[in-house]
């Protein structure tokens, strides 16, 4: 006799046995470690997204560690290609023929967005820096496309990523050149990781445009042997100018600069992705382990019956194991598959908000999760079955048809004098029964509260800053002047001599802008203004501060500009400033320090009244434009905000503002704002992962109900023989968990607030900004009686549906099983 | 005395809980439950029940019989409304318990019926008492409400004291007392009592069958299964043979014989006597 066969066939049996006789529990099973292995791996794949998102985005693209514009008067382009193969270039790409076009907005296909004002047809693009370029890969800068398709005829373009201003696919621009104008049309938009161009179009179509009188030059992609440090860069470039004629580079960009800006940007979020990633992990880890313990556990009688029939413990740890792990397989490939295909528009949010190209969960991060759930699995299961395997088999048998009677009974009785409904009250003492089981199950609602709550919170800050800091001025209404200074930030060849290390503004009035005196006293005609200021923007060096801070400086009543601050107080009176973070710590000040700003020989000291919260990269401050008069400078607005009285329809007052101001050569519109890319893509995969963790909670709270209702469906089936209603079945089943659901959100809530309130600092001091108040403290008291009430809402509806299984139960069934 | 399941100071009076939602008694003799034509069938398996045809009268004692497997527990069900018959119907009270749904269903056991199991049935994590309350908590009653009537049951039945235990800790025979006050609770037209004495012993299983038979002479309509001829014959007026899924025999309590062979209430062995009361 094959005494090993034999063995090995009946294990196998019990195992295919268990398998189909508890179908719906197997299915449950399935479905919980599918969607716990789901959640891991887009957990897993975010925070490893969150390492480092620039370099490996830099890497993909092939990236230009050195970006150098030519004047083409002054070289060739065989000259320049010759610096291609100078000792220490790895590779090179071009000479693209480059040129700066002033352009303005014909017609868009849709409404456009932008971090700024919202430009409509005929609104005037800032100078773009265009290179024609007919392939987007190549050695260097293999450019994403994002949208649409890359420009391969004339009349079209394809629009950076990196501009400021959004336009969709299908937009029409009209540049003006010597010789009339010239339409183009935006076929798509594009990702460069090095920033090498505003907008890209056919070679032809530049050489075109440069016959009309366009700005031309040539354009260099570089990548270098080394290129680790400001140095290398240095050494780059002094290499390549010293192998053309004098006077040849006109600028470069090092990817240095970029690199710092992009890991400023993202670190503000990778405190939040990284909570929530490891939110994920905890409670895909907790409910696996629910899940399977809780499977042996039930089947504990069944064990006793195998072991009084001869199996050994041994067999029986590796029949269930077998039996947990089948399943277990079958939900971990699913949720890897699922995982993987989730991870492709939840990456794709978290590369928007990077400004990366779109990932793809690695596989070692594959390999890791399966890895890891396999071996939670075989543990939790091994662990179980080990505590079954070792107990008496009588033991086992008895304990294995219920759980034991004497827990829970002072629960009982006490529930049992409640005021309640008889199946609610023996609902809630039902918990007190399986303590270990409702505790693990609590922590699982627990988290779920935890993880909705801080989920709410982040979501409510990123609006409120995206509502309140997309418009350039707290107004209703823009007027425009036609000056300069109006906020636009663009890419533009440096001159001669000169190193461009970033995006500059552009100084100066445009021709026939509008008198602001004029615009004023049109605006405060007008029977709708409630109020009006005037901004004019410049650079100023602050003492004891390197590198110039960017000013705004405020005419008219300083109270209708005024923004959320983080500290302080607004604008009262000429000679005061309100000054952003990096202002502060680059200075070495603080709120009611005064500072001294600097404009060639000149300065002027201002009382800093007031700490302003400013995400971007650069020190500011703002102050009257009265209290920089002693600095010589001239600061005429370029443009206005309007805050409208109470009751006046916008329509109206942009109807009249447009008759009175267009004689002036000014413009009014409505200040939307925009949507920045960034915050839509964070809350989205704030939904996304808050769904998840939500999902995994309430499948846990599932498996439990399924579990224990299975355990007791003798007793449910003497309810029903004794009258208990389907409706009553619901509620004792649905009560049972509801209580502790209550519970875990009352614990969960207020862990899930602590969570917010510290990591909205940490996303603050990444990008060197302090957070104001109303960002931190933006849990109402009905938002959080709502969000504790979540708790029981997760508990209930994992408890609906094995609830009304149990109430669909044929009693007379019940009342067989034992 | 009078039992707890008639109206009347001995069942608690007006210190006790008003009288149970449950059906108006029918006038004695009147057909409370009529069976008619009900087959059973699970899977492909050969039928539970064959076309079986019954009536009971108000205030009668009737003792279903059969060996294992006869259906005589599945025909119970079906009175109860804990299962459905694949054909047929049933009539208690005037009213289609095949047809009810869930939730009627429950509010006729309610209301209607009280139910006495092999074995026992008592919820082991809730007290004597609380056992008992619970059809009359099921029904609406406060815990307050119901709470006189529960301990006159006990009382009545001899295991009052037992009150604050749990069913653990009582005898068998004990435990079916318990038992049969909850049956009692919501003062039911009909006490189905399915083997009462089957996991009893013989001294136990007397005392229960005493208190039947005070219920029946109160006139407690009783359908009661039973492979126990003494029980049928101490408490029934008449008894079903079933054997198969099918009646066998239908008539008075008293023949010597039946047509399966079993022993006859009067102790004798089969094959003597009558042939059998025709279906």
């Amino acid at each position: 006799m094959r005494l090993g066969g034999g063995r090995a066939a009946a294990t196998r049996r019990v195992v295919l046995g268990g398998l189909g006789r508890r179908r719906a529990q197997t299915a449950v099973l399935v479905l919980t470690v599918l969607t716990a292995v789901t959640a891991s791996l887009l957990a897993a794949g975010l925070l490893v997204g969150s390492s480092a998102p620039f370099d490996r985005a830099f890497a993909q693209q092939h990236g230009a560690h050195l970006t150098a514009e030519f004047d083409a008067a002054k070289t060739t382009t065989a000259q320049l290609a010759a610096t291609g193969r100078l000792s220490g270039v790895a590779a090179t790409a071009g000479p693209f023929p480059t040129a700066t076009l002033h352009t303005t907005v014909t017609d868009t296909s849709e409404a456009p967005g932008t971090s700024g004002s919202r430009p409509g047809s005929g609104f005037g693009l800032p100078p773009l820096a265009v290179v024609g370029r007919g392939d987007p890969g190549g050695a260097v800068d293999r450019v994403v496309l994002v949208r649409g398709d890359w420009p391969d005829s004339p009349g079209e373009i394809a629009l950076s990523t990196s501009l400021d201003i959004r336009l969709p696919v299908g937009t029409r621009l009209t540049v003006d050149g010597l010789r009339g104008k010239q339409e183009l049309t935006v076929v798509g938009i594009v990702r460069s990781t090095s920033h090498t161009a505003d907008a890209w179009v056919t070679p032809a179509q530049l050489a075109a445009l440069a016959a009309d009188g366009a700005q031309t030059g040539y354009q260099m992609l570089y990548r270098l042997d080394t290129a680790g440090t400001d140095a290398d860069l240095r050494a780059g470039r002094a290499a390549v100018e010293a192998a053309l004629p004098a006077g040849a580079l006109a600028g470069t960009q090092s990817y240095l600069d970029l690199r710092r800006e992009a890991n400023a940007a993202t670190g503000a979020y990778v405190p939040f992705v990284a909570a929530f990633g490891g939110l994920g992990l905890a409670m895909s880890t907790l409910i696996i382990g629910i899940v399977v313990s809780g499977a042996v556990g039930a089947a504990r009688w069944r064990i006793g019956v195998l072991k009084s029939l001869g199996f050994t413990p041994g067999q029986v740890v590796r029949a269930y194991v077998g039996q947990t792990l089948v399943p277990a397989a079958v939900g971990i490939g699913l949720g890897v598959v699922l995982g993987n295909l989730l991870a492709v528009p939840v990456l794709a949010d978290q590369a928007d908000a990077y400004g990366g190209p779109r990932p793809s969960i690695p596989l070692w991060v594959d390999v890791a999760v399966v890895a890891g759930a396999v071996a939670l699995v075989a543990g939790a299961a091994v662990a179980s079955a080990l505590r079954a395997g070792r107990m008496p088999a009588v033991e086992a048998i008895s304990l294995g048809r219920a759980p034991r009677a004497d827990r829970g009974r002072l629960a009982r009785r006490l529930a049992g004098r409640l005021p309640l409904p008889r199946p609610l009250s023996l609902g809630l003492a039902n918990p007190f029964a399986r303590p270990a089981r409702a505790t693990v199950m609590a922590a699982a609602v627990g988290l779920g509260a935890l993880g909705v709550t801080f989920a709410v919170g982040l979501g409510t800050t990123l609006t409120m800053i995206q509502k309140e800091n997309s418009r350039d001025l707290a107004a209703d209404v823009v007027v425009y002047t036609g000056r300069g200074g109006e906020g636009a930030v663009m890419n533009v060849p440096a001159g001669p001599g000169e190193v461009q290390g970033g995006p500059v503004e552009e100084p100066g009035a445009a021709p026939g802008a509008a008198d602001p005196a004029a615009v004023a006293a049109a605006l405060a005609a007008l029977p709708g203004t409630a109020g009006y200021f005037g901004v004019a923007r410049t650079q100023l060096d602050v003492r004891g501060m390197v590198g110039a801070a960017d000013a705004t400086a405020l005419t008219g009543d300083l109270s209708v500009a005024a923004r959320r601050l983080v500290s302080g107080r607004w604008l009262d009176a000429p000679g005061e400033a309100v000054v952003d973070s990096r202002f502060l710590r680059a200075a070495g000040l603080r709120v009611g320090a005064r500072a001294t700003v600097i404009d060639g020989a000149h300065a002027a000291t201002l009382l800093i009244v007031g700490e302003s919260f400013d995400v971007d990269d650069t020190p500011s401050l703002v102050t009257a434009s009265s209290s920089l008069t002693g600095l010589g400078l001239s600061l005429a607005p370029g443009e206005f905000g309007v805050d409208l009285k109470a009751g006046t329809a916008l329509a109206d007052y942009l109807r009249a503002a447009g008759d009175a101001l267009s004689p002036l050569g000014a413009g009014a519109a409505q200040n939307e704002g925009g949507e920045s890319t960034v915050i839509v893509a964070m809350i989205s995969l704030i939904t996304t992962l808050t769904l998840m963790i939500a999902a995994v909670a309430v499948l846990g709270v599932l498996n439990t109900v399924v579990l224990d209702t299975r355990e007791r469906v003798h007793d449910l089936g003497v309810f029903k023989a004794l009258g208990m209603s389907p409706r009553q079945t619901i509620a004792m089943v649905v009560t049972s968990v509801a209580g502790i659901g209550a519970v875990a959100g009352l614990v969960g809530v207020p862990l899930g607030i602590a969570l917010h309130h510290a990591v909205v600092p940490l996303m603050g001091d990444a990008v060197s900004t302090g957070m104001p108040s109303a960002y931190v403290d933006v849990y109402g008291g009905w938002a959080v009686v709502g969000l504790a009430l979540g708790g029981l809402v997760i508990a209930a509806a994992g408890a609906l549906l094995p609830a009304t299984w149990a109430a669909g139960t044929r009693t007379a069934i019940a009342l067989r099983t034992e | 005395m009078t039992t707890p399941n008639s109206p009347g100071p001995g069942s608690g009076g007006a210190s006790a809980a008003p009288a149970a939602r449950g059906g108006e008694p029918a006038p004695y003799g009147a057909a409370v439950i009529e069976v008619l034509g009900v087959s059973k069938t699970y899977g492909g398996a050969a039928p539970a029940l064959a076309d079986v045809s019954l009536t009971v009268r108000a205030g009668e004692a009737v003792a279903i019989v059969g060996p294992s497997g006869s259906g005589k527990s599945t025909l119970l069900n079906m009175i109860a409304g804990l299962d459905r018959p694949t054909a047929g119907s049933v009539t208690v009270g005037g009213d289609r318990v095949d047809r009810m749904s869930e939730t009627a269903s429950a509010r006729y056991r309610r209301a209607r019926v009280g139910m006495v199991f092999q074995f026992f049935n008592l919820l082991d994590d809730l007290t004597v008492l609380d056992n008992v309350l619970l059809p009359a908590q099921l029904a609406g009653l406060g815990r307050a409400e119901a709470r006189g009537r529960a301990v006159d049951l006990l009382d009545y039945l001899g295991v009052g004291r037992h009150a604050a235990a749990y069913p653990g800790r009582l005898s068998g025979g004990e435990r079916q007392r318990v038992a049969v006050a909850r049956a009692l609770m919501n003062r039911p037209t009909v006490l189905l009592a399915d083997e009462p004495t089957g996991a009893l012993d013989r001294a136990s299983g007397r005392d229960v069958q005493e208190l039947l038979l005070e219920l029946s002479r109160d006139g407690l309509t009783i359908l009661l299964v039973t492979h126990d001829t003494a029980l049928a014959d101490a408490c029934a007026t008449r008894a079903v043979e079933l054997v198969d899924g099918a009646v066998v025999r239908d008539a008075p309590v008293g023949w010597n014989a039946s047509a399966s062979g079993t022993v006859s209430a009067r102790g004798t062995t089969s094959g003597s006597g009558n042939a059998g009361v025709a279906r």
